[in-house]
Protein backbone atom coordinates (compact mmCIF):
# COMPACT_ATOMS: atom_id res chain seq x y z
CA UNK A 1 0.00 0.00 0.00
CA UNK A 2 1.23 3.21 -0.85
CA UNK A 3 1.86 5.41 2.85
CA UNK A 4 0.09 8.78 3.85
CA UNK A 5 2.30 11.81 2.91
CA UNK A 6 -1.08 14.32 3.59
CA UNK A 7 -1.94 15.00 7.35
CA UNK A 8 -5.65 14.46 7.93
CA UNK A 9 -6.82 18.16 7.93
CA UNK A 10 -10.73 18.05 7.92
CA UNK A 11 -10.58 22.14 6.82
CA UNK A 12 -7.98 21.49 3.95
CA UNK A 13 -10.03 18.33 2.92
CA UNK A 14 -13.25 20.58 2.37
CA UNK A 15 -11.47 22.55 -0.46
CA UNK A 16 -10.41 19.65 -2.65
CA UNK A 17 -14.22 19.50 -2.95
CA UNK A 18 -15.41 22.67 -4.84
CA UNK A 19 -19.14 21.24 -4.68
CA UNK A 20 -18.78 22.08 -0.79
CA UNK A 21 -18.58 25.69 -1.92
CA UNK A 22 -21.67 25.95 -3.63
CA UNK A 23 -24.22 27.79 -1.88
CA UNK A 24 -28.51 27.36 -2.23
CA UNK A 25 -30.13 30.55 -1.42
CA UNK A 26 -27.03 31.72 0.23
CA UNK A 27 -26.42 29.17 3.03
CA UNK A 28 -24.19 26.48 2.80
CA UNK A 29 -24.25 22.55 0.86
CA UNK A 30 -24.24 20.45 4.22
CA UNK A 31 -23.86 16.91 2.35
CA UNK A 32 -24.77 14.14 4.07
CA UNK A 33 -25.23 11.24 1.30
CA UNK A 34 -22.28 9.80 0.89
CA UNK A 35 -23.29 6.27 1.23
CA UNK A 36 -25.38 6.79 -1.67
CA UNK A 37 -22.76 8.84 -3.73
CA UNK A 38 -19.30 10.70 -2.61
CA UNK A 39 -19.03 13.94 -3.96
CA UNK A 40 -15.70 14.73 -6.53
CA UNK A 41 -12.29 16.72 -5.51
CA UNK A 42 -10.30 18.65 -7.86
CA UNK A 43 -8.09 16.07 -8.46
CA UNK A 44 -9.98 13.89 -10.25
CA UNK A 45 -12.23 16.83 -12.12
CA UNK A 46 -9.34 18.27 -13.38
CA UNK A 47 -7.40 14.84 -14.17
CA UNK A 48 -10.46 13.58 -16.10
CA UNK A 49 -11.43 16.91 -17.92
CA UNK A 50 -6.76 16.93 -18.50
CA UNK A 51 -7.74 13.79 -19.95
CA UNK A 52 -11.11 14.51 -22.41
CA UNK A 53 -8.70 18.08 -23.35
CA UNK A 54 -5.59 16.56 -23.81
CA UNK A 55 -5.38 12.70 -24.11
CA UNK A 56 -8.67 11.12 -25.16
CA UNK A 57 -8.47 8.43 -27.61
CA UNK A 58 -9.82 5.03 -28.04
CA UNK A 59 -7.87 1.96 -26.04
CA UNK A 60 -6.46 -1.36 -26.60
CA UNK A 61 -6.65 -0.99 -30.29
CA UNK A 62 -4.77 1.64 -32.16
CA UNK A 63 -1.36 2.02 -33.23
CA UNK A 64 -0.81 6.21 -32.96
CA UNK A 65 0.93 7.71 -29.49
CA UNK A 66 -2.25 9.27 -28.39
CA UNK A 67 -4.26 5.66 -28.26
CA UNK A 68 -1.05 4.55 -26.85
CA UNK A 69 -1.09 7.58 -23.97
CA UNK A 70 -4.72 7.13 -23.19
CA UNK A 71 -4.46 3.09 -22.71
CA UNK A 72 -1.16 3.85 -20.81
CA UNK A 73 -3.71 6.12 -18.15
CA UNK A 74 -6.61 3.83 -18.39
CA UNK A 75 -4.43 0.58 -17.47
CA UNK A 76 -2.34 2.84 -14.82
CA UNK A 77 -5.88 3.40 -13.15
CA UNK A 78 -6.36 -0.40 -13.23
CA UNK A 79 -2.91 -0.97 -11.41
CA UNK A 80 -3.72 2.06 -8.78
CA UNK A 81 -6.99 -0.15 -7.93
CA UNK A 82 -5.30 -3.20 -8.27
CA UNK A 83 -2.63 -1.86 -5.62
CA UNK A 84 -5.24 -0.19 -3.39
CA UNK A 85 -7.24 -3.49 -2.59
CA UNK A 86 -3.68 -5.56 -2.34
CA UNK A 87 -4.96 -7.72 -5.43
CA UNK A 88 -2.04 -10.16 -6.70
CA UNK A 89 -2.10 -8.51 -9.76
CA UNK A 90 -4.36 -6.40 -12.06
CA UNK A 91 -5.29 -8.52 -14.45
CA UNK A 92 -8.00 -9.45 -11.58
CA UNK A 93 -9.54 -5.80 -11.55
CA UNK A 94 -12.66 -6.05 -13.80
CA UNK A 95 -14.02 -2.90 -14.52
CA UNK A 96 -17.57 -2.78 -15.24
CA UNK A 97 -20.79 -0.20 -15.33
CA UNK A 98 -21.46 -0.35 -12.16
CA UNK A 99 -21.25 -2.17 -8.44
CA UNK A 100 -24.87 -3.88 -9.59
CA UNK A 101 -23.44 -4.74 -12.96
CA UNK A 102 -20.27 -6.54 -11.48
CA UNK A 103 -22.62 -8.60 -9.13
CA UNK A 104 -24.72 -9.39 -12.02
CA UNK A 105 -21.79 -10.76 -13.79
CA UNK A 106 -20.84 -13.03 -11.24
CA UNK A 107 -24.65 -14.38 -11.26
CA UNK A 108 -24.47 -14.49 -14.87
CA UNK A 109 -21.11 -15.87 -15.66
CA UNK A 110 -20.02 -18.07 -12.56
CA UNK A 111 -23.29 -18.74 -11.19
CA UNK A 112 -25.05 -20.14 -14.44
CA UNK A 113 -21.61 -22.05 -15.02
CA UNK A 114 -21.60 -23.84 -11.41
CA UNK A 115 -25.55 -23.68 -10.11
CA UNK A 116 -27.84 -25.87 -11.58
CA UNK A 117 -31.38 -27.10 -9.94
CA UNK A 118 -31.38 -27.73 -6.03
CA UNK A 119 -28.09 -25.64 -5.39
CA UNK A 120 -28.03 -23.00 -2.72
CA UNK A 121 -26.77 -20.08 -2.43
CA UNK A 122 -26.60 -18.26 0.66
CA UNK A 123 -27.67 -14.09 1.61
CA UNK A 124 -28.02 -11.97 4.04
CA UNK A 125 -31.25 -9.89 5.46
CA UNK A 126 -29.04 -6.73 5.39
CA UNK A 127 -28.19 -7.53 1.29
CA UNK A 128 -28.80 -4.21 -1.16
CA UNK A 129 -31.19 -5.31 -3.65
CA UNK A 130 -28.08 -5.82 -5.64
CA UNK A 131 -27.39 -8.79 -4.07
CA UNK A 132 -30.50 -10.24 -4.16
CA UNK A 133 -32.51 -9.45 -6.85
CA UNK A 134 -29.51 -11.10 -9.69
CA UNK A 135 -29.97 -14.55 -7.34
CA UNK A 136 -33.78 -14.12 -7.60
CA UNK A 137 -33.81 -13.90 -11.23
CA UNK A 138 -31.32 -17.19 -11.59
CA UNK A 139 -33.68 -18.58 -8.95
CA UNK A 140 -36.79 -18.04 -11.47
CA UNK A 141 -34.70 -19.33 -14.40
CA UNK A 142 -33.31 -22.52 -12.94
CA UNK A 143 -34.90 -23.64 -9.23
CA UNK A 144 -31.59 -22.67 -7.06
CA UNK A 145 -32.29 -22.27 -3.44
CA UNK A 146 -32.03 -18.76 -1.43
CA UNK A 147 -31.09 -18.83 2.04
CA UNK A 148 -30.63 -15.74 4.71
CA UNK A 149 -28.58 -15.18 7.46
CA UNK A 150 -31.05 -13.08 10.12
CA UNK A 151 -29.97 -9.97 11.99
CA UNK A 152 -29.83 -9.84 16.13
CA UNK A 153 -31.70 -7.57 17.88
CA UNK A 154 -28.63 -5.03 17.88
CA UNK A 155 -28.13 -5.14 13.90
CA UNK A 156 -25.43 -7.38 13.36
CA UNK A 157 -25.36 -10.75 11.22
CA UNK A 158 -26.82 -13.52 13.77
CA UNK A 159 -23.81 -16.21 13.31
CA UNK A 160 -25.33 -18.89 16.03
CA UNK A 161 -26.55 -21.05 12.90
CA UNK A 162 -23.97 -20.24 10.27
CA UNK A 163 -22.71 -23.88 10.14
CA UNK A 164 -26.21 -25.15 9.57
CA UNK A 165 -27.07 -22.78 7.20
CA UNK A 166 -23.69 -23.11 5.14
CA UNK A 167 -24.92 -26.99 4.69
CA UNK A 168 -24.36 -28.14 1.12
CA UNK A 169 -24.19 -24.25 0.04
CA UNK A 170 -22.43 -23.13 -3.27
CA UNK A 171 -22.06 -19.98 -2.53
CA UNK A 172 -22.22 -17.23 0.48
CA UNK A 173 -22.53 -13.45 -0.87
CA UNK A 174 -22.66 -11.05 1.78
CA UNK A 175 -22.07 -7.19 1.89
CA UNK A 176 -19.09 -5.88 4.51
CA UNK A 177 -21.32 -3.00 5.22
CA UNK A 178 -24.91 -2.51 5.75
CA UNK A 179 -25.89 0.71 3.40
CA UNK A 180 -29.20 0.65 6.00
CA UNK A 181 -27.60 0.07 9.29
CA UNK A 182 -23.80 0.86 8.77
CA UNK A 183 -22.97 -2.24 10.52
CA UNK A 184 -18.98 -3.65 9.91
CA UNK A 185 -19.46 -7.54 8.97
CA UNK A 186 -16.79 -9.68 9.87
CA UNK A 187 -15.73 -10.55 6.47
CA UNK A 188 -12.76 -12.89 7.42
CA UNK A 189 -14.58 -15.02 9.45
CA UNK A 190 -17.84 -15.02 7.14
CA UNK A 191 -15.34 -16.31 4.00
CA UNK A 192 -13.12 -18.42 5.99
CA UNK A 193 -16.74 -20.42 7.15
CA UNK A 194 -17.83 -20.42 3.55
CA UNK A 195 -14.41 -22.15 2.68
CA UNK A 196 -14.95 -24.81 5.21
CA UNK A 197 -18.18 -25.15 3.78
CA UNK A 198 -17.05 -25.92 0.28
CA UNK A 199 -18.94 -22.81 -1.09
CA UNK A 200 -16.97 -19.42 -2.51
CA UNK A 201 -17.50 -16.14 -0.78
CA UNK A 202 -18.59 -13.06 -2.49
CA UNK A 203 -18.42 -9.87 -0.85
CA UNK A 204 -20.34 -6.81 -1.83
CA UNK A 205 -17.80 -4.26 -0.49
CA UNK A 206 -19.63 -1.04 -1.92
CA UNK A 207 -19.98 0.37 1.63
CA UNK A 208 -16.40 -0.62 2.97
CA UNK A 209 -13.75 0.06 -0.05
CA UNK A 210 -14.24 3.49 0.52
CA UNK A 211 -14.19 3.75 4.02
CA UNK A 212 -11.37 1.51 5.47
CA UNK A 213 -8.32 -0.34 3.86
CA UNK A 214 -9.35 -3.65 1.97
CA UNK A 215 -6.93 -6.09 1.67
CA UNK A 216 -8.95 -8.37 -0.42
CA UNK A 217 -6.22 -11.31 0.22
CA UNK A 218 -6.21 -11.22 3.71
CA UNK A 219 -10.20 -11.16 3.86
CA UNK A 220 -9.90 -14.22 2.31
CA UNK A 221 -12.77 -13.66 -0.94
CA UNK A 222 -13.09 -15.56 -4.23
CA UNK A 223 -14.75 -11.91 -5.37
CA UNK A 224 -15.48 -8.49 -4.18
CA UNK A 225 -17.25 -5.90 -5.71
CA UNK A 226 -17.77 -2.07 -5.52
CA UNK A 227 -18.04 1.06 -7.02
CA UNK A 228 -16.51 3.96 -8.26
CA UNK A 229 -18.45 6.92 -7.55
CA UNK A 230 -18.73 5.91 -3.84
CA UNK A 231 -14.86 6.80 -3.30
CA UNK A 232 -14.72 10.08 -4.59
CA UNK A 233 -14.32 8.92 -8.24
CA UNK A 234 -16.72 9.46 -11.26
CA UNK A 235 -20.36 6.89 -11.70
CA UNK A 236 -19.88 5.00 -14.42
CA UNK A 237 -17.65 2.75 -13.05
CA UNK A 238 -18.10 0.15 -11.35
CA UNK A 239 -14.99 -2.88 -10.00
CA UNK A 240 -14.98 -6.66 -9.87
CA UNK A 241 -11.82 -7.90 -8.37
CA UNK A 242 -11.67 -12.00 -8.45
CA UNK A 243 -9.22 -14.95 -7.73
CA UNK A 244 -7.07 -14.96 -11.03
CA UNK A 245 -8.10 -19.19 -11.06
CA UNK A 246 -11.87 -18.46 -10.73
CA UNK A 247 -12.46 -15.46 -13.46
CA UNK A 248 -9.96 -17.79 -16.00
CA UNK A 249 -12.40 -20.64 -15.54
CA UNK A 250 -15.36 -18.30 -15.83
CA UNK A 251 -17.31 -17.77 -19.49
CA UNK A 252 -17.43 -14.25 -20.59
CA UNK A 253 -20.42 -12.40 -19.70
CA UNK A 254 -21.06 -9.51 -22.60
CA UNK A 255 -20.08 -10.57 -26.09
CA UNK A 256 -18.29 -8.08 -28.45
CA UNK A 257 -15.55 -6.08 -28.91
CA UNK A 258 -12.77 -6.19 -27.37
CA UNK A 259 -13.22 -9.72 -25.12
CA UNK A 260 -11.93 -11.39 -28.07
CA UNK A 261 -8.71 -13.42 -28.88
CA UNK A 262 -10.37 -14.81 -31.98
CA UNK A 263 -13.34 -14.77 -33.96
CA UNK A 264 -14.66 -16.52 -37.20
CA UNK A 265 -18.30 -17.50 -38.69
CA UNK A 266 -17.95 -20.74 -36.60
CA UNK A 267 -17.12 -19.26 -33.73
CA UNK A 268 -14.79 -17.40 -30.80
CA UNK A 269 -12.34 -17.20 -28.50
CA UNK A 270 -11.78 -15.06 -25.50
CA UNK A 271 -9.25 -12.75 -24.85
CA UNK A 272 -6.94 -12.64 -21.56
CA UNK A 273 -8.05 -11.25 -18.30
CA UNK A 274 -9.28 -8.95 -18.00
CA UNK A 275 -10.72 -8.03 -21.45
CA UNK A 276 -12.49 -11.00 -21.52
CA UNK A 277 -15.15 -9.11 -19.06
CA UNK A 278 -14.56 -5.75 -20.78
CA UNK A 279 -16.79 -5.89 -23.75
CA UNK A 280 -17.40 -2.85 -26.19
CA UNK A 281 -15.54 0.48 -25.36
CA UNK A 282 -15.04 1.13 -21.48
CA UNK A 283 -15.47 4.36 -19.32
CA UNK A 284 -12.15 5.23 -20.43
CA UNK A 285 -12.58 8.64 -18.71
CA UNK A 286 -14.05 7.66 -16.31
CA UNK A 287 -11.69 5.03 -14.93
CA UNK A 288 -8.92 7.17 -15.55
CA UNK A 289 -11.12 9.19 -13.00
CA UNK A 290 -11.05 6.52 -10.68
CA UNK A 291 -7.51 6.03 -10.87
CA UNK A 292 -7.03 9.81 -9.40
CA UNK A 293 -9.52 8.92 -6.87
CA UNK A 294 -7.59 6.24 -5.56
CA UNK A 295 -4.40 8.19 -5.17
CA UNK A 296 -6.19 11.22 -3.09
CA UNK A 297 -7.61 8.52 -0.95
CA UNK A 298 -3.89 7.07 -0.71
CA UNK A 299 -2.62 10.41 0.15
CA UNK A 300 -4.37 10.25 3.68
CA UNK A 301 -4.31 6.30 3.82
CA UNK A 302 -7.38 4.20 4.34
CA UNK A 303 -6.70 4.47 8.00
CA UNK A 304 -6.85 7.68 8.73
CA UNK A 305 -10.13 7.83 6.54
CA UNK A 306 -11.52 5.20 8.91
CA UNK A 307 -10.54 6.83 12.21
CA UNK A 308 -12.09 9.96 11.01
CA UNK A 309 -15.48 8.48 10.70
CA UNK A 310 -14.99 6.39 13.95
CA UNK A 311 -15.13 10.03 15.56
CA UNK A 312 -17.75 11.57 13.49
CA UNK A 313 -19.99 8.42 14.47
CA UNK A 314 -19.32 8.91 17.86
CA UNK A 315 -20.28 12.14 17.95
CA UNK A 316 -22.95 12.04 15.93
CA UNK A 317 -24.33 8.61 18.92
CA UNK A 318 -23.28 11.39 21.28
CA UNK A 319 -25.56 14.12 20.09
CA UNK A 320 -28.25 12.58 18.98
CA UNK A 321 -28.41 11.21 22.50
CA UNK A 322 -27.88 14.90 24.14
CA UNK A 323 -30.06 16.80 22.25
CA UNK A 324 -32.82 14.26 21.36
CA UNK A 325 -32.93 11.58 24.04
CA UNK A 326 -35.62 9.03 22.71
CA UNK A 327 -37.22 11.08 20.31
CA UNK A 328 -34.42 9.51 17.98
CA UNK A 329 -34.09 5.87 17.26
CA UNK A 330 -30.96 5.07 15.50
CA UNK A 331 -31.70 1.81 13.33
CA UNK A 332 -27.89 0.39 13.98
CA UNK A 333 -24.85 -0.30 15.88
CA UNK A 334 -23.91 2.34 18.80
CA UNK A 335 -20.30 0.86 19.11
CA UNK A 336 -18.73 3.51 16.62
CA UNK A 337 -16.30 0.55 16.50
CA UNK A 338 -18.55 -1.70 14.96
CA UNK A 339 -20.03 0.21 12.75
CA UNK A 340 -19.54 3.02 9.30
CA UNK A 341 -20.67 6.64 9.40
CA UNK A 342 -23.85 5.61 7.77
CA UNK A 343 -26.91 6.46 9.76
CA UNK A 344 -30.83 5.57 9.33
CA UNK A 345 -32.73 6.99 12.09
CA UNK A 346 -36.49 7.73 12.81
CA UNK A 347 -37.32 11.24 14.17
CA UNK A 348 -40.08 12.15 16.61
CA UNK A 349 -42.73 10.10 14.25
CA UNK A 350 -42.21 12.27 11.42
CA UNK A 351 -42.44 10.43 8.01
CA UNK A 352 -38.74 10.33 6.46
CA UNK A 353 -39.72 12.31 3.26
CA UNK A 354 -41.38 14.89 5.05
CA UNK A 355 -38.25 14.78 7.03
CA UNK A 356 -35.66 15.20 4.00
CA UNK A 357 -37.85 17.97 2.76
CA UNK A 358 -37.52 20.04 5.63
CA UNK A 359 -34.10 19.35 6.17
CA UNK A 360 -33.29 20.37 2.47
CA UNK A 361 -34.26 24.35 3.58
CA UNK A 362 -31.61 24.24 5.59
CA UNK A 363 -29.46 22.33 2.61
CA UNK A 364 -28.85 19.36 4.39
CA UNK A 365 -28.48 16.47 2.11
CA UNK A 366 -30.06 13.10 3.62
CA UNK A 367 -31.76 10.25 1.88
CA UNK A 368 -35.30 9.23 2.79
CA UNK A 369 -36.25 5.77 1.14
CA UNK A 370 -36.25 2.28 1.60
CA UNK A 371 -32.46 2.27 0.39
CA UNK A 372 -32.65 -0.05 -2.20
CA UNK A 373 -33.13 -2.93 0.74
CA UNK A 374 -36.72 -3.48 1.16
CA UNK A 375 -36.40 -6.79 2.67
CA UNK A 376 -33.96 -5.16 5.44
CA UNK A 377 -36.57 -2.50 6.06
CA UNK A 378 -39.52 -4.94 6.66
CA UNK A 379 -37.68 -6.60 9.08
CA UNK A 380 -36.67 -3.53 10.88
CA UNK A 381 -39.93 -2.68 10.81
CA UNK A 382 -39.90 0.04 8.87
CA UNK A 383 -41.19 1.32 5.30
CA UNK A 384 -38.52 4.49 5.08
CA UNK A 385 -36.00 5.53 7.03
CA UNK A 386 -34.19 8.98 6.88
CA UNK A 387 -30.39 8.34 6.51
CA UNK A 388 -27.37 10.73 7.25
CA UNK A 389 -23.79 9.43 5.78
CA UNK A 390 -20.34 11.14 6.16
CA UNK A 391 -17.24 10.62 4.60
CA UNK A 392 -14.03 12.35 4.86
CA UNK A 393 -15.17 15.59 3.87
CA UNK A 394 -17.46 16.03 6.88
CA UNK A 395 -17.07 17.62 9.99
CA UNK A 396 -18.82 17.59 13.50
CA UNK A 397 -20.13 21.00 12.10
CA UNK A 398 -22.02 19.08 9.71
CA UNK A 399 -23.89 16.69 12.29
CA UNK A 400 -24.31 20.02 14.40
CA UNK A 401 -26.26 21.55 11.35
CA UNK A 402 -28.39 18.36 10.98
CA UNK A 403 -29.62 18.66 14.49
CA UNK A 404 -30.23 21.84 14.06
CA UNK A 405 -32.27 21.16 10.84
CA UNK A 406 -34.23 18.39 12.62
CA UNK A 407 -34.91 20.40 15.33
CA UNK A 408 -37.15 22.79 12.90
CA UNK A 409 -38.56 19.73 10.97
CA UNK A 410 -40.55 19.77 14.95
CA UNK A 411 -41.89 22.63 14.60
CA UNK A 412 -44.04 21.88 11.27
CA UNK A 413 -45.05 18.56 12.02
CA UNK B 1 -36.15 27.54 -3.59
CA UNK B 2 -39.97 28.03 -3.25
CA UNK B 3 -40.81 27.75 0.56
CA UNK B 4 -41.95 25.03 2.43
CA UNK B 5 -44.72 26.67 3.38
CA UNK B 6 -46.41 26.08 -0.32
CA UNK B 7 -46.13 22.15 0.70
CA UNK B 8 -47.03 21.82 4.06
CA UNK B 9 -50.27 23.95 3.72
CA UNK B 10 -52.37 24.03 7.18
CA UNK B 11 -55.04 22.10 5.44
CA UNK B 12 -52.65 19.30 4.25
CA UNK B 13 -51.18 18.93 7.87
CA UNK B 14 -55.18 18.72 8.83
CA UNK B 15 -55.59 15.73 7.58
CA UNK B 16 -52.32 14.06 7.75
CA UNK B 17 -52.88 14.55 11.51
CA UNK B 18 -56.70 13.62 11.40
CA UNK B 19 -56.92 11.32 8.33
CA UNK B 20 -60.78 11.14 6.99
CA UNK B 21 -61.98 7.81 6.04
CA UNK B 22 -59.34 5.78 6.99
CA UNK B 23 -59.97 1.74 7.25
CA UNK B 24 -61.05 -0.99 5.38
CA UNK B 25 -64.06 -1.93 3.97
CA UNK B 26 -65.51 -6.09 3.82
CA UNK B 27 -65.96 -7.48 0.31
CA UNK B 28 -68.09 -7.07 -1.44
CA UNK B 29 -66.19 -3.63 -1.61
CA UNK B 30 -63.34 -4.17 -3.54
CA UNK B 31 -59.45 -2.65 -3.15
CA UNK B 32 -56.34 -2.29 -4.51
CA UNK B 33 -52.77 -1.31 -3.59
CA UNK B 34 -50.24 1.37 -4.66
CA UNK B 35 -47.06 1.19 -4.18
CA UNK B 36 -44.40 4.05 -4.18
CA UNK B 37 -41.37 2.27 -5.73
CA UNK B 38 -39.21 5.07 -4.56
CA UNK B 39 -39.86 5.77 -0.49
CA UNK B 40 -41.60 2.36 0.04
CA UNK B 41 -44.80 3.89 0.65
CA UNK B 42 -47.72 1.86 0.56
CA UNK B 43 -51.67 2.43 0.68
CA UNK B 44 -54.98 0.41 -0.02
CA UNK B 45 -58.06 2.06 -1.34
CA UNK B 46 -61.59 0.30 -0.48
CA UNK B 47 -64.51 1.16 -2.43
CA UNK B 48 -68.43 0.19 -2.22
CA UNK B 49 -69.63 0.60 -5.66
CA UNK B 50 -73.24 0.09 -6.13
CA UNK B 51 -75.57 1.31 -9.44
CA UNK B 52 -72.53 3.33 -10.94
CA UNK B 53 -72.48 5.65 -7.32
CA UNK B 54 -69.28 5.28 -5.03
CA UNK B 55 -71.27 4.63 -1.70
CA UNK B 56 -68.37 4.40 0.43
CA UNK B 57 -64.77 4.62 0.38
CA UNK B 58 -62.07 4.07 2.94
CA UNK B 59 -57.87 3.66 2.55
CA UNK B 60 -55.53 2.16 4.81
CA UNK B 61 -51.22 1.91 4.54
CA UNK B 62 -47.94 4.31 5.83
CA UNK B 63 -47.22 7.65 3.84
CA UNK B 64 -45.67 10.49 4.54
CA UNK B 65 -47.84 13.72 4.76
CA UNK B 66 -48.41 14.68 1.06
CA UNK B 67 -49.49 11.36 0.32
CA UNK B 68 -51.93 10.70 3.36
CA UNK B 69 -53.52 14.05 3.43
CA UNK B 70 -54.24 14.07 -0.67
CA UNK B 71 -55.51 10.33 0.13
CA UNK B 72 -57.67 11.50 2.95
CA UNK B 73 -59.08 14.57 1.03
CA UNK B 74 -59.80 12.72 -2.04
CA UNK B 75 -62.06 10.18 -0.15
CA UNK B 76 -63.89 13.03 1.19
CA UNK B 77 -64.53 14.54 -2.37
CA UNK B 78 -65.42 11.35 -4.36
CA UNK B 79 -67.51 9.89 -1.38
CA UNK B 80 -71.56 9.69 -2.94
CA UNK B 81 -69.86 10.76 -6.78
CA UNK B 82 -70.28 8.70 -9.61
CA UNK B 83 -67.83 6.53 -11.12
CA UNK B 84 -67.90 8.81 -14.22
CA UNK B 85 -68.10 11.78 -11.97
CA UNK B 86 -64.95 10.28 -10.21
CA UNK B 87 -63.04 9.87 -13.01
CA UNK B 88 -63.25 13.54 -14.25
CA UNK B 89 -62.56 14.63 -10.76
CA UNK B 90 -58.84 12.51 -10.97
CA UNK B 91 -58.26 13.85 -14.10
CA UNK B 92 -58.93 17.52 -12.98
CA UNK B 93 -56.89 16.69 -10.28
CA UNK B 94 -53.63 15.50 -12.37
CA UNK B 95 -54.12 18.03 -14.75
CA UNK B 96 -53.32 20.08 -11.75
CA UNK B 97 -50.29 18.14 -10.86
CA UNK B 98 -49.13 18.14 -14.26
CA UNK B 99 -49.42 15.15 -15.44
CA UNK B 100 -52.40 15.13 -17.50
CA UNK B 101 -53.13 12.69 -20.54
CA UNK B 102 -53.28 14.53 -23.72
CA UNK B 103 -55.82 12.38 -24.64
CA UNK B 104 -58.22 12.73 -22.38
CA UNK B 105 -60.38 15.81 -21.92
CA UNK B 106 -59.98 18.27 -18.54
CA UNK B 107 -63.48 18.94 -17.56
CA UNK B 108 -61.22 22.56 -15.47
CA UNK B 109 -65.11 23.66 -14.33
CA UNK B 110 -64.51 21.05 -11.95
CA UNK B 111 -64.09 22.71 -8.13
CA UNK B 112 -61.31 20.56 -6.52
CA UNK B 113 -62.44 22.91 -3.08
CA UNK B 114 -59.93 21.69 -0.52
CA UNK B 115 -57.80 19.98 -2.66
CA UNK B 116 -56.54 23.17 -4.38
CA UNK B 117 -53.79 23.27 -1.30
CA UNK B 118 -51.61 20.48 -2.66
CA UNK B 119 -50.87 22.99 -6.13
CA UNK B 120 -47.80 23.76 -3.96
CA UNK B 121 -46.59 20.20 -4.40
CA UNK B 122 -45.95 21.38 -8.16
CA UNK B 123 -42.86 23.44 -7.02
CA UNK B 124 -41.49 19.64 -5.36
CA UNK B 125 -41.67 17.33 -8.48
CA UNK B 126 -40.12 14.96 -6.23
CA UNK B 127 -43.40 14.78 -4.65
CA UNK B 128 -45.96 14.64 -7.23
CA UNK B 129 -45.76 10.87 -6.92
CA UNK B 130 -46.73 11.24 -3.31
CA UNK B 131 -49.64 13.62 -4.25
CA UNK B 132 -50.95 11.08 -6.83
CA UNK B 133 -50.07 7.52 -5.09
CA UNK B 134 -53.55 7.49 -3.42
CA UNK B 135 -55.33 8.63 -7.05
CA UNK B 136 -53.50 6.34 -9.04
CA UNK B 137 -54.94 3.57 -6.67
CA UNK B 138 -58.23 4.84 -6.94
CA UNK B 139 -58.22 4.45 -10.62
CA UNK B 140 -57.20 0.66 -10.27
CA UNK B 141 -60.03 0.32 -7.79
CA UNK B 142 -62.61 1.82 -10.25
CA UNK B 143 -61.45 -0.69 -13.25
CA UNK B 144 -61.79 -3.17 -10.49
CA UNK B 145 -65.13 -1.92 -9.84
CA UNK B 146 -66.55 -2.11 -13.04
CA UNK B 147 -65.15 -5.16 -13.97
Amino acid sequence: MTSAHRDFDSVAIRRDFPILETQINGKPLVYLDSANTSQKPNIVIDTMSEFMRETYAPINRSAYTLAANATELYEGARNAVAKFINANSSQEIVFTKNATEALNLLVNSWGRTNLKTGDVVLLTHMEHHANIVPWQMLQQERGIELRWVPLTSDYQLDLTSLETLLKGVKVFSFTSMSNVLGTINPVEKLCAAAHAAGAIAIVDACQSVPHAPTDVRALGADFVTFSSHKMCGPSGVGVLWGRKELLEAMPPFLGGGNMISEVRLDGFTCAELPAKFEAGTPAIAEVVGLGAAVNYLNDFGMTSIRQHEIAISGYVIEKFADRFGDDITIHGPRNPELRGATFSFAFRGIHPHDLSQVLDQSNVCVRAGHHCAKPLMKIIGANATARASFYLYNTTADVDALADALDSASDIF
Amino acid sequence: MPGIEDLYREIILDHYRTPRNRGELQPPAISSEGHNPLCGDDIRIFLDVADGVVRDVKFSGQGCSISQSSTSMMTVAIKGKTVDEVRAFVRRFKHMMTLADNDEPVDESINLGDIEALQGVVKFPVRIKCATLGWNTLLEALTESTK
